[in-house]
This record gives structure tokens, C-alpha cells and sequence, in this order.
């Protein structure tokens, strides 16, 4: 019965969020710390090098790590007081239980177990296995996202595990695959500033990716240039030499128009195209009509700008483009990657000193956790779950008959959907607050109370957590060792600097003991992370992200390994497809012609306006860890809907207004930021926020047939002014979903 | 003092706050920010300003202080009032030309950007520098800023008819030698202002 056991506001009292402003120990002296620990940031998929620094168990504050070659020193406001979650006063510290009428109460490790190992066997003997769902994280470890998988299939033996990636880096992943053959991105970050053009497509990377920023201007200062694909103008984009300010779900219209241009004037490499590359003959075709004129209506911008935009691109003598969620967000989001994909291998422009392309992970470990087999449809070394040559290796490398292993289970929108329909009993979660980052919220938090039983691995009691009957208090990203992956293949080792406080547990101890249980004790006997990553060596070996030459010494050496690494000797591979040789068996690039269609749901004459979600710089995902963390917090309080004076003028909107924000799905009720830097048409609310303050109550449970990512950048929505609001939800903080 | 400067390029700035909240994080001014992280006009354009304390030559802030409390280091840092001699009457925060110096009222102290002397002092970097993410703020030689910037470096300033020299650079195209600031207007009728180069909705006024 997963309801919340009080009401909201007493939840908060409870458990937070509050906010933590001082370091632990208070403001003291800097030079007396016993230790400092070369580490990295625990939050987005750049994975900064930062040293902590620790007094007595107690993570104090923190150094730059000027010497690891990603960010040489560099930190984003988020890295800079990351270590404010540590010594929190939330902090989970043992084992809650959920007591209907009273909240959670603590509860023995011992009893937490028992109870969960009860209700998953009830739960998996009345319904089946497939009705025990397991929903996970791409900020979980390299060796937490293969045990998780693991869990899933030899404990649990369910079909139903996926992870919030799927609401990140699948589109991505999807279309890398599907023209490269390898889902990663291609280049090492120091490709970038030797390009002469560089084209962003849908990446707001000074908020979201900021350390990438230097790379780029690095690449100006060089004499490139920079085009920069967004409906908003972003910080980036503000310097940019051409900004195409594109309607959502317009980018094809550009992609694919630049192409017809380039084909047109000759600016295509044809001999990379025949000796390297198959079906181009089917681009050409589909793009015929993608004259700039058609192709503008599309994009919803003049047809000059994507004029220019080839004229930049074609004829260049090295590029490279980089997208991120905001092409990758949408019911079409694999074919918005390929089109734009197709301009890199139409170049032949990849594979070399700074030629290329990336996509810009999301999550801290967005690139490894998908790699790992905690995807629904995917094993260990991205091995794919309906091959049956894939499923007999792994098989083996657990020790179980091949025949046990589920089939390809449900991802992450269907999965809650099964819970919604009642068909999946069951949940374990592990780094996922879908009641903020799931598209339609409302859904959610319904589907949530429809369980007979929920258990949830926490540090802080997250918004979904609240829901749970039982809550395992884990652990930290530094208070645990592992290995994650980083936006350029890297691999890096993030080390343990301090212990679990108070009753809390290592995660993976606490996945192994539920296993163990379960009576799988013998497929679960690691002593420690490391042993885990030995095992992930040797299941990846021969995969596509094949990680059996990596140690964690080699890493420590070398400041990170870049995969595929076959072998111990082997360097590493820090550029994919030198000299033209892809991933796919043939050795070649595939081209796939994109043909554009309408998002799910357009604007229309009762929701008359496009709204559009993303992040803010100070911010991470849902919120659980930022916005708990003061100076985060204050830098940006509360969500707030920008749209332009045109447009704020229509709706007798001034600027700090409330507004109440309306789909077919859901509203809120946020304050106006008029501004002049986005699309008159469109609307942005960031979503880091919960309740009555989450973006996500707007956004469309619509997702993409072949990544099924959700497309969280485009749904129709009406706005209106109104009062500030004054229910019980609106009094709150707003780091809890208040709003001032 | 090592022969690195500091440099600002505000043609980098994001806006993000990291030398924001890095220089909040400082021991000796425990969780207060003295960089200035300014946003020009959001409604306009996305533009941030960071600002430092651009370290004069001759300081003016050490010129009006009645009690003769800012002192600059024989390496030509000025530093933050010293407290027996600070009587807290923000001369300094009235007349410097950058907007540096803070009057902290709960301490009742004049306290401002020192280039984290405490690092360069012993060869770091300053905290905003190393952080920044956009590098709009530096600490290099001059041969690394030349070898890696389109633009040049000046430090000349001038004020209506007042000339500064600074320890701090700015980065500025390669035709600028001196920056001057002129009195402007603060709200310029329409029609006297240049065509809005940041407004989508000028962009896409051909769309249908």
C-alpha cells in the first residue's frame, strides 16, 4: 500500500528538504584537514576531478584538482558545493518504515530486510517474477549499474528493470548505434577546440554541460566558428556566430535542409561516402525536397539561416557537432540524431584530429550505467538481451542456465504505466525520483499508490521515496568506491572518502544482502566494489564497450581509460572510427534517411502555446541532492516560466507575475520571467521542482517508438496570470514545491 | 607573487556563479561572495559581468579612506580594510570606479576582492579563476593569454577625465587600447537605441 502516511507538509517537517549552508565543523581554518582525496563531482556526465577534504570522517570542503586533464581545476556551482550534502540534516541514517498516520519510522536493518525479501517472494509467488519491478539510475556506479542488472535478472528474475536513463541518453545512444555501431561518443573533449566550425544542436551547455564551455570558446579563440541550434538563447548562444532560434521539434527542418544544400553545392566528401559509408543514396533521395524554403517552415525560422548554417558547415576543413537533450527529448528524438548525424558522415569529417562528433551526457555516469546491462533490453558490454549468442556468455559469467535469464522487459514509461494497470505488484528503486522526472506527474504519483509494496534505496527522502513502505538508508558517491564513465568514454575512479553515517549502508551491501536472501548468496559474494568491476572486466570482454583491459590501477595512472580497452596492454581508445572503420560488422557507416513529423502534441486553439522543460545551472536532475544545498538553492529558488514581452504582452503577463500554466495534463502555478532571448511561440519552466511547482505535471507521457524516451521539450499548453497561490503545498520552502 | 595576472574576458562570461559561490567558500570570509557577478539586463540578453577587484595602481579606494585602513602589498594587491582602523563609513564603497569594496554591516567592516591573496601568495591560482568554467576569468602569464586569446590585454581606464591603471587586465578586440567609460544615459528612448540584437522575435520577423 504505497501512500503517503501523512500529509505533505509533515513529511517535509520530517524529512526535508531543507537546506544545509555550513560546512560541517562550521568555518574554520583550512590547513587542518587529516586527508584530501582526489576524486570526482557526483553530478553530471562531465565528471570533474575535485579533491575533498576530510576532518574526522566528515567530508569539510574541497580543492580543485588542477591536474585531472578534463577540467584542469574547473568546477561548476554545483561541484563547488556538492560537499554541502554531506553532514546533512536530512540524511537518512537507518531504515524507515512507512507508519500510516505518523509518517516513517526508524526500523532494524534486520526487520527492513525481512520485510522486503517477504514481499517481493509473496509478491513474485502470487503474480509472477515479472510483476517485481526494479527501476534504477545512471548516477549509480559502473559496478552498482551491473549488479543492479544482475540483481534483476539472477535474484529476482524479472524482465521489468530499467533506469532514468532512459529519460536522458537513449536517443543518443539509439542513433550512434544505429549509423556508427557503437554508442559512445567519438571524440575525446580535446578534439574540440582544433575544429574550425562547431554546430550544438539542442544543448544549453553554459547551465548544463558548463565546463564544456571553455572547450568551445577555446575553439574561437582558434579562429572556428559556432552555430547554435536552440528555441531559447542560451548563454552560449549569445556569442555565437549564427543562432538559429529553432521551434521544438523543428530541428530536422535545419538538418536536413543543410544537407539538400551541401548535396547541392558539392560540399559532400564522396569518396569517404564510397569506400566508407552505405545508403547514402537514400539520404540524398529524402532530402531532395528539404529545399531551405521547406525546410524553414519546419524549423519555424528564415530559410537564410540554414543557408548559412551549410554554408558554415560544408565546405569547413575539420567540425564537429555535439547534441544533447534538447533534439534527443521527443517522441522523434533517434530520428532528430540521425538527420543530424548524417551531416557528420556526409562530411566525412570524423575519425580524425578534431573531426567529429559527441553527444553531451546527462547523468553522471549517463555513459556506463547504460553500458552495464541495466537497461531493459540490454546485458553487460551493451550486449543486447534477445541475442541469444549474447545471453549464453553472460549466462555463463553468472553461473546460471542461459533459459533463466528473462526476456527484454518493459522501460522506464511502460514499466509505470504496468504499475498504473496494475499488472506489476512490486517495485525496488535505486537513484530514480520519477514523481519529478517522469513525464504527466500526476500519473505517477497515481501509478505509485497502486503498489502493494515499494521499497526504495535513499540517502535523502526524495519526493517518490515518500511513497515507499520501506526506505534502506544507502550511501553517498563518496561514501562508496567505483568507477563511472564520463561524457568522452573516459573511464575514472571515483574513491571512498568517508564512511556511511550512522546506520547507513554501502549500496551495493545492501543489494548483495537482499540477494543473499533470497537465497542467490553464491552469485552475490563480492567483498568489495572492486571485486564487482573484475567480474564487469571480464563480462564486457569481446562487447561493444569492452572494458577487460581497464583496472582501477591503470586507471590511477593514467587519469582515466577510455574504452574499448580489449586488453591489459591495450592504451585505450580515446577516438572511435580512425580511418573510417565503424562499429557495424561491414566496417561502415550506415545512413538512414529522416523524413520530419509533428510532435505528438502541437499547439492548437484551446492549448494555443509550445512549452519546453530543461535545467538551470545550479541545479541537478530532480532536485533531491541541489535543492538542499543553500548557495544552490538561493542562485535559483523557484521555477519560473520565461516567455517573450510579445507574447507577455498578449497575456497582460508583467514580469514577476504569478501564472498558472495549464495542459491537458496537469498545471502549475510559477512566476513570469519576461525576457526577449526565447521564441514568441514557445514557454520554458525548468523542472527541478516537486508538487504544484513540477514542470513535469505538463509534459506528455508520449515517447519515442524506438529510444522510448519521453518527449519532455514539446507539449501545447495555455497561460493565464493569476494570484499567488496560498494552499498548504504553496506555503511551503520552495525547495519543497513552495512558491514566493 | 608568481608572474601570472589576472585577466577578464566578459565576452566568456555564462553567468553560472561558480566564482560566486568558490569565493563564498573562502576561509576568511565564511560564506560571503565578494565577486561581483553582475546580470546586465535579463529581460535583454542572457550577458553577465563578473568583476573582481581590478587592483589599481593607485587605488582610490585607499586615497578617500579616512582612517587610512586600505593598505595594497608591496606586490600591488590592495587589500580589505584592516579592522582596528576601519570606521565603516563606505568612503571606498562610494568612490571606486568598478563597485568593488563592500560595507559589511554585520561585521561593520569594508571587505573586498584581494585576488585570494592567501593563494597567490603561495603560487595558487585565485579561487574564481581556477573554478571558472568559461575561463572569463584567468590567472596566466602573458605569454599563455597572448599564445590563447584573439583579443589583447589593456589595463588603461578611463573615467570621464579620471585614468586608471590596473594590476587586473581585460581582454578586448585587438583595436581597443584604453577603455573609456563615457556617462550614458540609463533609459535611452527607443528610438535612440540600436536594433536589438538579441531578441528572437526580430529573428524570426520574416516567419510566417
Amino acid at each position: 500500500m504505497a501512500k503517503l502516511p501523512v500529509d505533505i507538509p509533515e513529511l517535509v517537517k520530517q524529512f526535508g528538504p531543507t537546506l544545509n549552508r555550513v560546512p560541517a565543523g562550521g568555518w574554520v581554518a583550512s590547513e587542518e584537514e587529516d586527508k584530501m582525496v582526489k576524486t570526482h563531482c557526483c553530478f553530471c556526465g562531465q565528471q570533474c576531478g575535485i579533491q575533498l577534504r576530510v576532518r574526522n570522517n566528515k567530508v569539510v570542503g574541497w580543492e580543485p584538482w588542477e591536474d585531472f586533464p578534463f577540467n584542469l581545476g574547473k568546477l561548476c556551482p554545483k561541484g563547488v558545493k556538492r560537499y554541502m550534502q554531506d553532514e546533512h540534516p536530512d540524511r537518512l541514517k537507518h531504515p524507515l518504515q512507512r507508519v500510516p498516520g505518523k509518517g516513517f519510522e526508524p526500523i532494524g536493518w534486520d526487520a527492513a530486510l525481512s520485510r522486503v525479501v517477504s514481499e517481493i517472494q509473496r509478491i513474485q509467488q502470487t503474480y509472477g517474477n515479472d510483476s517485481f519491478a526494479v527501476l534504477t539510475g545512471a548516477s549509480l556506479t559502473n559496478e552498482k549499474a551491473y549488479l543492479m542488472g544482475k540483481f534483476a535478472r539472477v535474484a529476482l528474475r524479472t524482465a521489468n528493470v530499467d533506469y532514468n536513463g532512459r529519460l536522458c541518453m537513449v536517443s543518443a545512444g539509439a542513433a550512434s548505434k544505429k549509423v556508427f555501431g557503437i554508442d559512445r561518443s567519438a571524440n575525446p573533449w580535446s578534439d574540440i577546440p582544433k575544429a574550425k566550425v562547431i554546430l550544438v544542436a539542442g544543448a544549453n551547455i553554459a547551465e548544463c554541460a558548463p565546463i564544456t564551455t571553455d572547450y568551445l570558446w577555446q575553439a574561437r579563440e582558434n579562429g572556428g566558428k559556432l552555430i547554435i541550434l536552440d528555441p531559447r538563447m542560451t548563454p552560449i548562444a549569445r556569442n555565437a556566430d549564427l543562432f538559429i532560434p529553432v521551434r521544438s521539434g523543428g530541428d530536422i527542418g535545419v538538418f536536413n535542409g543543410m544537407l539538400h544544400i551541401m548535396i547541392e553545392r558539392g560540399w559532400i566528401d564522396r569518396d569517404f561516402i564510397a569506400q566508407h559509408t552505405i545508403d547514402f543514396e537514400l539520404v540524398a533521395k529524402a532530402v531532395k525536397k528539404y529545399t531551405p524554403e521547406y525546410s524553414a517552415r519546419i524549423a519555424g525560422v528564415p530559410p537564410e539561416m540554414i543557408v548559412r548554417a551549410a554554408e558554415m558547415w560544408g565546405p569547413a576543413p575539420t567540425s564537429f557537432l555535439l547534441h544533447a537533450r534538447g533534439i534527443e527529448h521527443h517522441s522523434k528524438g533517434v530520428d532528430n540524431c540521425i538527420a543530424a548525424i548524417n551531416l557528420v558522415i556526409a562530411s566525412g569529417r570524423i575519425g580524425r584530429e578534431g573531426c567529429g562528433y559527441a553527444m553531451i551526457t546527462g547523468q553522471g555516469n549517463g555513459q556506463g550505467a547504460r553500458e552495464q546491462g541495466q537497461k531493459c533490453d540490454q546485458l553487460p558490454g551493451t550486449r543486447d538481451i534477445s541475442n541469444p549468442e549474447h545471453r549464453k556468455y553472460i549466462a555463463g559469467v553468472w553461473g546460471v542456465p542461459e533459459e533463466s535469464l528473462p526476456a527484454k522487459g518493459l522501460s522506464a514509461v511502460p514499466l509505470v504505466e504496468a504499475i498504473h494497470e496494475g499488472k506489476i505488484k512490486g517495485l525496488i528503486s535505486i537513484c530514480f525520483n520519477p514523481t519529478v522526472s517522469l513525464p504527466d506527474a500526476n500519473y505517477v504519483r497515481a501509478a505509485l499508490e497502486k503498489l502493494e509494496f515499494y521499497v526504495n534505496i535513499e540517502f535523502f527522502l526524495s519526493e517518490t521515496a515518500r511513497y515507499a513502505d520501506i526506505v534502506l538508508a544507502g550511501s553517498l558517491m563518496e561514501e562508496d568506491e567505483g568507477t563511472t564513465t564520463n561524457v568522452e568514454g573516459r573511464v575514472i575512479h571515483h574513491r571512498k572518502v568517508v564512511s556511511p553515517p550512522g546506520e547507513a549502508r554501502e549500496d551495493w551491501t545492501i543489494i548483495c544482502e537482499i540477494a543473499k536472501r533470497l537465497g542467490q548468496g553464491d552469485k552475490f559474494n563480492y567483498a568489495s566494489p572492486r571485486d564487482i568491476f573484475e567480474e564487469l572486466r571480464i563480462a564486457s570482454k569481446d562487447g561493444v564497450s569492452d572494458y577487460y583491459g581497464i583496472t582501477w590501477e591503470r586507471i590511477d595512472e593514467s587519469n582515466g581509460i577510455f574504452w574499448p580497452c580489449p586488453e591489459i596492454g591495450h592504451p585505450g581508445t580515446p577516438r572511435l572510427y580512425e580511418g573510417g572503420k565503424f562499429g557495424h560488422p561491414d566496417g561502415k557507416a550506415h545512413f538512414i534517411p529522416i523524413e520530419w513529423r509533428p510532435s505528438a502534441e502541437m499547439p492548437d486553439e484551446e492549448y494555443p502555446i509550445i512549452l519546453t522543460t530543461g535545467r538551470v545551472v545550479s541545479h541537478f536532475l530532480s532536485g533531491t541532492q541541489t535543492r538542499r544545498i543553500g548557495g544552490l538553492l538561493d542562485q535559483y529558488p523557484q521555477p519560473l516560466c520565461e516567455m517573450h514581452p510579445r507574447l507577455a504582452e498578449k497575456l497582460g503577463v508583467d514580469d514577476g507575475d504569478f501564472v498558472k500554466v495549464e495542459s491537458r495534463r496537469g498545471n502549475v502555478v510559477v512566476r513570469a520571467q519576461v525576457v526577449k532571448t526565447i521564441r514568441p511561440d514557445t514557454v520554458f519552466i525548468p523542472y527541478h521542482w516537486p508538487l504544484d511547482r513540477s514542470a513535469n505535471n505538463l509534459t506528455i507521457r508520449a515517447i519515442d517508438p524506438v529510444s522510448n524516451i519521453p518527449e519532455f521539450k514539446i507539449c501545447a499548453v495555455r497561460v493565464s496570470r493569476t494570484e499567488q497561490p496560498t494552499d498548504a503545498i504553496a506555503q511551503l520552502e520552495t525547495e519543497a514545491g513552495g512558491i514566493r | 607573487m608568481s608572474e601570472r595576472a589576472f585577466y577578464i574576458d566578459y565576452s566568456r562570461c555564462i553567468g553560472c556563479q561558480s566564482c560566486v559561490q568558490a569565493c563564498a567558500e573562502c576561509d576568511t570570509h565564511r560564506g560571503v561572495s565578494l565577486i561581483h557577478l553582475e546580470t546586465i539586463q535579463r529581460r535583454e540578453s542572457v550577458q553577465t559581468a563578473p568583476q573582481v577587484c581590478m587592483q589599481c595602481e593607485d587605488p582610490i579606494c585607499a586615497r578617500v579612506c579616512p582612517a587610512d585602513a586600505i593598505k595594497k602589498t608591496a606586490d600591488g594587491v590592495v587589500q580589505s580594510s584592516l579592522k582596528p582602523r576601519c570606521i565603516g563609513c563606505s568612503n571606498c564603497v562610494l568612490s571606486c570606479p568598478f563597485g568593488v569594496p563592500k560595507y559589511q554591516v554585520e561585521i561593520d567592516q569594508m571587505m573586498k576582492c584581494d585576488m585570494c591573496y592567501d593563494r597567490t601568495s603561495v603560487d595558487k591560482k585565485p579561487m574564481c579563476a581556477t573554478v571558472c568554467p568559461s575561463q572569463a576569468l584567468t590567472f596566466a602569464t602573458a605569454e599563455e593569454i597572448q599564445r590563447t586569446r584573439r583579443g589583447v590585454a589593456i589595463n588603461r581606464w578611463k573615467f570621464g577625465n579620471e585614468e586608471v591603471t590596473t594590476k587586473v587586465f581585460v581582454i578586448v578586440p585587438r583595436e581597443v587600447e584604453r577603455v573609456n567609460v563615457e556617462l550614458v544615459q540609463i533609459s535611452p528612448t527607443p528610438s535612440a537605441l540600436a536594433p536589438d540584437p538579441y531578441d528572437v522575435a526580430l529573428m524570426l520577423e520574416s516567419v510566417e
